[in-house]
């Protein structure tokens, strides 16, 4: 692929434990665009975005971000480089107001005025509960409060686990309406979705993974025009979470 | 608000408890018991604290704290002895400023003994309960030794200032003058800690962390410079704790900090694993029970604290206020 590749895994292989769950992952995800990737539950999808985050380790293989090495380096360390991770399982700090979610968000230089009213327009709803306890917010205001946290500050990379998991559908489409905000400003996002509505919907590029390996990647039209290569690839999984 | 709505029958156990035990003792009793038990609340707060927060942020069970107590009253004992002119003197300021220099002096040298053990003990057994729980047992026998050896076998008197001494009557009751500094000391580190954990960036860091390490981390920040510091500051605040109380003891022994443990132990359960909060309620309520209860049946005064603690997790299974994870 070409050189404006952001992230790059290369022949990733990931133990947990005795268990190894990655098998050498390819994955390039590239700048500007939104990157799907998607396979059926306990491929391997989430190990992937904790072993980029540096929460699993790589046990071989490669991780560039930004052209230099990152497997090996500690969760903060790669953090600043400029990347965002929404977890699976939103990452929300319960007992802390949303505000201060987002303040350890934002970095030592605080909360910028600009980039909260910038939150807010993709977020209406927040504003006014900014000084609640996350914890006391709906599953979609939480997972709201997690994606905010991810563009309260200016990031190089966003990644996203399962954004819709749980969520009733007026959610997912204020979701989607919030991600293809984010497109337009030309954010670079990896996103893990089950909903393959919310993925064609948003997805440039898409790689597939099955048994902790990439078994397919290319562009999301040429994925959801072809049905034979979706049955191929997805199968149940996907029929079933439409 | 909902908090509140949640958590007051929690707070209102301690005076209910003051309470029910007005009616069955005449009020001076009642009124020396009240305030030896909020002194020895404030004191079990100040040795309990540092522990349910080590717990709390880094899942770490440090069966070693005692050593802490032990150590910081073993300073209290050096130190009351080195400034035996200011202990001695009928003059409150330099009695306070005596106490002053032990507790910097025991806060100073618990830290310190902190810091090794973090880096040279606890870093290593991070996410392993049973090898915390193998490594900090046998970290308290070889602290105490190490102790018994710099201090020698026999008990340490230590000196109590001497405005210090003593009691003023309180309507018709004698209240020792020494549990007012201890409750006066117990409020402000509540406060300061309260004020620290709510108001700053470091405190926001710690709650974060208390509920979700792993998120932290992910935002960038490099939780294990903040584990240190929390554990310093934990030791110290049990050095503190072993300050006031071998003053309040006028005697120290090297067991002072493995006899304190059940009764730290206890009251960091009560309250709720992690909580401050929870440790303040429940380190007053220990204090109160524990002087009531000598008084009424002193026979049932060892397993008084005990039954507390089974009833208040029948009540409340994670605590009186349980941190939400
Ligand atoms: N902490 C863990 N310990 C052991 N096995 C795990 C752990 N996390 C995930 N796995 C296993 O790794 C495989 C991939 O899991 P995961 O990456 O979560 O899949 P996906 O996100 O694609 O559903 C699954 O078989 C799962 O059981
Ligand atoms: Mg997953």
């Amino acid at each position: 692929m070409s050189d404006d590749v952001l992230l790059r895994l290369a022949g990733v292989h990931t133990h947990i434990g005795r268990y190894h769950i990655l098998h050498g992952v390819d994955l390039a995800v590239r700048e500007g665009r939104l990157t799907m990737l998607l396979g059926r539950n306990g491929a391997g999808k989430t190990t992937t975005l904790r072993t980029v985050m540096g929460m699993w380790r790589a046990s071989a293989g490669l991780i560039d971000f930004a052209g230099a090495p990152i497997s090996g380096r500690a969760t903060p360390d790669i953090a600043r480089l400029g990347i965002a991770y929404v977890p699976e399982s939103m990452g929300i700090f319960g007992q802390l107001t949303v505000r201060e979610n987002l303040l350890l968000a934002a970095g030592p230089a605080g909360l910028h005025p600009g980039r909260l009213d910038g939150v807010f327009a993709i977020f209406p709803v927040l504003r006014e509960k900014l000084h609640q306890a996350a914890g006391t917010l709906s599953g979609g205001q939480k997972q709201m409060v997690a994606i905010s946290r991810a563009i309260v500050e200016e990031r190089r990379l966003i990644i996203v686990d399962e954004p819709t998991k749980g969520l009733a559908p007026a959610v997912i489409g204020q979701l989607i309406a919030a991600f293809q905000a984010l497109k337009r400003q030309r954010t670079t996002i990896l996103m893990v979705e089950q909903n393959f509505h919310m993925a064609q919907a948003l997805g440039d590029d898409v790689a597939v993974m099955d048994d902790g390996r990439v078994v397919h990647t290319g562009t999301m039209a040429d994925l959801a025009d072809d049905d034979a290569l979706q049955t191929r690839l997805l199968g149940l999984s996907l029929a079933s979470h439409q | 608000m909902r908090r509140l709505r949640q958590d007051w029958p929690a707070l209102a156990l301690a005076p209910a408890v003051a309470l029910l035990a007005l009616p069955v003792m005449d009020l001076p009793t009642w009124i020396a018991l009240t305030a030896a038990g909020a002194a020895m609340g404030m004191m079990l707060f100040l040795m309990a604290a540092g522990l349910t927060l080590i717990f709390g942020l880094m899942d770490v069970l440090n069966f070693a704290h005692g050593a802490f107590i032990t150590l910081g009253a073993y300073v209290a004992a050096s130190v009351m002895g080195a400034l035996a002119s200011w202990v001695g003197a009928d003059d409150l300021a330099r009695n306070l400023a005596a106490l002053a220099v032990a507790v910097l002096a025991a806060a100073a040298a618990a830290g310190a003994a902190g810091l090794v053990f973090e880096r040279g003990i606890i870093r290593r057994v991070y996410g392993a309960h049973l090898q915390q729980i193998l490594i900090t047992v046998g970290g308290m026998i070889v602290a105490e030794q190490l102790i018994l050896a710099a201090w020698g076998a026999q008990p340490v008197q230590v000196g109590k200032p001497v405005t210090l001494r003593g009691s003023f009557v309180l309507a018709g009751a004698a209240v020792e003058k020494y549990r007012l500094v201890a409750v006066a000391l117990g409020l402000l580190v509540f406060a300061a800690m309260q004020l620290t954990l709510n108001r700053t960036r470091i405190g926001l860091l710690v709650r974060a962390g208390v509920e979700n390490r792993e998120m932290v981390e992910a935002l960038g920040y490099r939780i294990r410079r903040l584990f240190i510091g929390v554990f310093v500051a934990g030791t110290a605040l049990a050095g503190i704790g072993g300050v006031m109380w071998a003053v309040y003891q006028e005697l120290v022994t090297a067991a002072v900090g493995a006899d304190m443990t059940i009764l730290v132990f206890i009251v960091v359960i009560i309250g709720g694993l992690g909580s401050v909060g929870g440790c303040f309620a429940g380190a007053v309520l220990v204090g109160l029970t524990t002087n009531y209860i000598g008084f009424l049946a002193p026979k049932l005064a060892l397993g008084s604290n005990i039954a507390l603690m089974v009833l208040v997790l029948l009540w409340r299974p994670r605590g009186l206020l349980p941190l939400a994870r």
